[in-house]
């Protein structure tokens, strides 16, 4: 049970450490011995598709679903066989899952009241804990007379009441729409700076994960790809499926051959970053590290490779401008450009060339 | 959604309802499941029991064999009262029908708010005694009724008209309390029927009419189908009005067992009469159930 | 045309089958207020004959307090009992489940009179006819499947979140399901409860079996009332009884809405003090 006599928000978060974790229904393994130390104060972000078991995970941690072997550790205490309700970790469900015969300041106090704490603190907690996520006034108000925006707020509040050393959350934007969700994205983020706790995040939306977490944890079919900070799983993606999964890539196929990488389909040889996966099978670059000029143009510097192609399509973002090429091979590129300094003369059926700096090239399996 | 997937399976393994193959398993109850043991304790001995102990009871009082089922259908007179039960409930279930379709349609095309109070006034009958209601019923059929009365005032007719203790005085009571076990199913059935065929066969150059007996009809039939099959079933056992409302010669089983067993002490014949009604009862629901998910529309309901 | 016509002459009955299913208890309560025993109609003189006689004979208030002790105990028991089942069946993991059910279920389906004579002959041998605890049993497992019904309905559409919500925040389970679950299916329970209640109340079949001269409900005397020769104090207490309905009906809603004005009031007190 956290310790509830401190009244500053700047509490330290606990570490949680995940051992060999494992979940199986009937034939199906849902986690497949996971690991993974999730440090004190940092924002972690379980990320992954349907049935990647980031959800299990977090309920395994939670308390909701015992794990057919390993260890979940908070604070170095043991939590495999704790009942849930005597975890004392914060938790945000998915659509809230507030009471709804319960008033908003009923709800935040409920974890309070279950601490016997006394009346007089309960209101001024719960007026806190509301004053927090901005719904101040909005304490009498039943669950239904809110907006979904405010209710995430309430339940929001309602998660840190009791000032709990880690907070976990299950896909807790995915109801709400687009600019809302940009919004409470940075006030998550402003929270878990002043709070200093361990927030757990769940979520399927890389955009989401990239923009928040401190590290982003990839799932895919019951096992960790990855583990890392949102730009080292950008810019140095493990495997295809990761690099696939966050951002666009541009991928080659082919083999690394003495001291170069060997593309199968366009039939050319690109030289070796400075590291590289000696047996790996593709060659990925970034959309913005991907160049494109008009063949007739000026060269592309010496310390990039080349690939020839013809564009296909030429799309304008506001920001930036995309600019597809096939590749005489038939890969299919894309590279992106700020529009200031997109290149003059590409239309849609023009020959390019589409190159990069060699440094930017990712080689893996 | 996604990541519900780790709630749905906590959800799905704490209800119960994920495919177990193996029979241990299959057997095991959970504490959530064993919450069903004190009523169905409660009903095996309250309910289950007695009748075990009335069907065996059948086949042995006053003698052990087959002696009173062979009673039965060799007197003419309780031969008569099983004909008697079932042509009443035929037709109790003909005139219910027949008043619940109408009935049943208007609802489906009329204001939530007139929905509502048809509803509620199809439900009359669910809460108000059944005796208060035949009581009424005399009152109103009897000779010096009220019905006979105001029309030898009015001079429409010259003497009381025989309303009460006849075949239609019973048919005219059963169909109040049968009107809703009817009117529900029917109208639960038309009120997922996408009204846009309706519109499409018009379109297709049906007249409205024929579109309604072509279109609307056929899909409306399983409503009619499970409102008739339950209204025939619950008028085989009526007891109160038909012993209210008939006459001698109107006999039903109901009337026949309660009869057997205050006046006559025959425990056994009772008995049989009461298993033969049961089994025909199970009978059809079973038939019913083939056709009908009977526990979706009980549980279903209200 | 053809459709105005239509839907005319559909409306035109359905305000028959309304008068026919109405008409009939309207006609109790002008007849109840008949002086003559015949209970002629309309009315020659208005009296309250037949009240009074309903007052001074003390079988009728005593079959009374027999029928509201059988109806106050049977639709307690069913409560309980449905309730548990009720949760077993949404939530819990059981083998046969359809048998189960269709055992839970079945005196909806089962013939009264068939009913009436098992138990009949059973409590016989037990020697529980014209008992309170006869009358309670029977009746508690006819009421019992409207309360799982009702009781079910209402659990189905809670959500499972909301009680995982409250253990995390350090409610065991039981807490959990008193706190969360119990208040949200409250109104499907009391509505079980109501139906059961009325179900006992009403119930006569059985009864006729299980009565005698030790004990006899409402029901069983109003029948007795009818059945040989119409004794007029049966229309006062029809009369009585669909009051009673009505009232309890008006009281039910009457509390749903008290219940919420009070909560409101609460919550906003609780938290204007607080902010």
């Amino acid at each position: 049970m956290p310790d509830t006599s401190r009244n500053d928000h700047s509490l330290a978060g606990a570490p949680i450490r995940i051992e060999e974790v494992r979940k199986v229904y009937g034939d199906n393994v849902v986690l497949d011995d996971v690991s993974l130390d999730i440090e004190a104060g940092e924002f972690l972000t379980l990320l992954g598709a349907s049935g990647s078991g980031k959800s299990t995970l977090l309920n395994i941690i939670a308390g909701f679903i015992r794990s057919d072997g390993g260890r979940v550790q908070v604070d170095d205490r043991d939590l495999t066989s704790v009942p849930p309700h005597k975890r004392g970790l914060g938790m945000v469900f998915q659509h809230y899952a507030l009471f709804p015969h319960m008033s908003v300041a009923e709800n935040v106090g409920f974890a309070l009241k279950r601490q016997k704490v006394r009346k007089e603190d309960v209101r001024r907690r719960v007026g806190e804990a509301l004053e927090m996520v901005e719904m101040g006034d909005l304490g009498a108000r039943r669950p239904a007379d809110l907006s979904g925006g405010q209710q995430q707020r309430v339940a929001l509040a309602r998660a840190i009441v009791f000032r709990p050393r880690v907070l976990l959350m299950d896909e807790p934007l995915g109801a709400l729409d687009k600019m809302l969700r940009e919004q409470l994205q940075l006030e998550l983020r402003r929270l878990h700076r002043e709070m200093g706790i361990t927030f757990v995040f769940v979520t399927h939306d890389q955009d989401e994960a990239i923009t928040m977490s401190d590290r982003i944890a990839l799932l895919r079919e019951g096992q960790i790809v990855q583990v890392g900070s949102p730009s080292q799983l950008y810019d140095e993606p493990s495997c295809r499926y990761a690099a696939e999964f966050i951002g666009v890539s541009n991928l080659f196929s082919g083999s690394v051959q003495g001291g170069a990488f060997v593309d199968t389909v366009n039939a050319r040889q690109y030289r070796l970053p400075d590291r590289f996966d000696a047996a790996g099978g593709l060659l990925m670059v970034r959309p913005e590290r991907l160049g494109v000029t008009a063949l007739g143009a000026a060269a592309p510097p010496t310390s990039c490779d080349v690939v020839e192609g013809t564009v296909i399509d030429c799309v304008y973002l506001g920001s930036d401008r995309s600019v597809h090429v096939r590749t005489d091979g038939g890969d299919e590129l894309v590279s992106r450009t700020p529009v200031p300094r997109a290149p003059d003369g590409i239309a849609t059926g023009a020959r390019v060339n589409a190159f990069w700096e060699v440094r930017d090239a990712r080689i893996f399996a | 959604m996604t990541a519900a997937a780790g709630t749905e399976q906590y959800l799905r393994r704490h209800t119960g309802s994920s495919g177990r193959s193996r029979l241990v398993r299959y057997l095991r109850v959970d504490s959530w499941g064993a919450l069903v043991l004190p009523l169905l304790l409660f009903l095996l001995f309250v309910f289950v029991v007695p009748l075990v102990v009335m069907l065996q009871r059948s086949f042995t009082d006053p003698s052990v064999g087959l002696a009173n089922y062979r009673a039965i259908f060799a007197s003419s007179l309780y031969v008569r009262v099983l004909g008697n039960t079932f042509m009443i409930s035929l037709m109790v279930t003909a005139v219910t029908l027949l008043l619940a379709y109408p009935y049943a349609y208007l609802m489906t095309i009329a204001r939530p708010k007139w929905r509502m109070f048809m509803l509620g006034l199809v439900l009359v009958p669910f809460w108000t005694s059944i005796l208060v209601r035949s009581f009424a019923l005399i009152l109103l059929l009897r000779d010096t009724g009220v019905l006979n009365t105001t029309a030898q005032d009015l001079g429409v007719i010259d003497g009381p008209i025989t309303l009460i203790r006849t075949m239609q005085g019973v048919v005219f009571g059963m169909v109040q309390i049968a009107l809703p076990f009817a009117v529900l199913p029917i109208y639960a059935t038309m009120r997922t029927i996408d009204r846009r065929l309706l519109a499409a066969a018009e379109g297709m150059g049906d007249r409205p009419a024929g579109a309604f007996w072509r279109v609307f009809v056929p899909l409306s039939l399983p409503g009619v189908a499970a409102g008739g099959l339950l209204t025939f079933i619950q008028a085989l056992g009526y007891y109160i009005t038909p012993a209210l409302l008939g006459g001698p010669k109107n006999t039903m089983i109901g009337e026949l067992i309660v009869q057997q067993v205050s006046t006559v002490l025959r425990f056994g014949f009772a008995a049989a009469l009461a298993t033969m009604l049961l089994v025909t009862t199970m009978l059809l629901l079973a038939l019913a159930s083939k056709f009908l998910n009977l526990e979706k529309m009980l549980m279903g309901r209200s | 045309m053809t459709r105005i016509l239509t839907r005319a002459s559909l409306v035109l009955l359905a305000v028959l089958i309304g008068i026919y299913l109405l008409l009939p208890i309207l006609v109790v309560v002008p007849m109840s207020l008949n002086n003559s025993s015949f209970l002629s109609f309309p009315p020659k003189d208005v009296s309250l004959r037949w009240y009074h006689n309903l007052i001074d004979d003390p079988t009728w208030l005593q079959s009374a307090l027999s029928s509201l002790e059988v109806a106050a105990l049977s639709a307690l028991l069913a409560v309980v009992l449905g309730t548990l089942a009720a949760l077993a069946l949404v939530r819990g993991k059981l083998p046969f489940r359809g048998g189960i059910t269709a055992v839970l279920l079945a005196p909806l389906i089962v013939p009264y009179v068939i009913v009436g004579l098992s138990a009949y002959i059973m409590f016989l041998r037990l020697g529980l006819t014209q008992t309170t605890l006869g009358f309670v049993l029977v009746h508690t497992s006819l009421a019992v499947p409207y309360v799982l019904i009702n009781v079910s309905s209402g659990l189905v559409a809670v959500d499972r979140r909301l009680e995982m919500a409250a253990m995390n925040l350090g409610a065991s389970p039981v807490q959990a399901f008193f706190r969360i679950t119990l208040p949200m299916i409250l109104p499907s329970v009391l509505a079980g409860a109501l139906f059961a209640f009325i179900i006992s109340w009403d119930e006569v079949v059985v009864a006729i079996f299980l009565a005698g001269p030790d004990l006899t409900t409402l029901p069983v005397k109003m029948w007795s009332g009818i059945r040989v020769q119409i004794d007029p104090t049966v229309a006062a207490v029809s009369s009585l009884a669909l009051v009673v309905i009505l009232l309890t009906f008006g009281l039910v809603g009457l509390t749903r809405l008290l219940q919420r004005i009070i909560s409101r009031r609460a919550t906003a007190a609780l938290t204007k003090t607080g902010a």
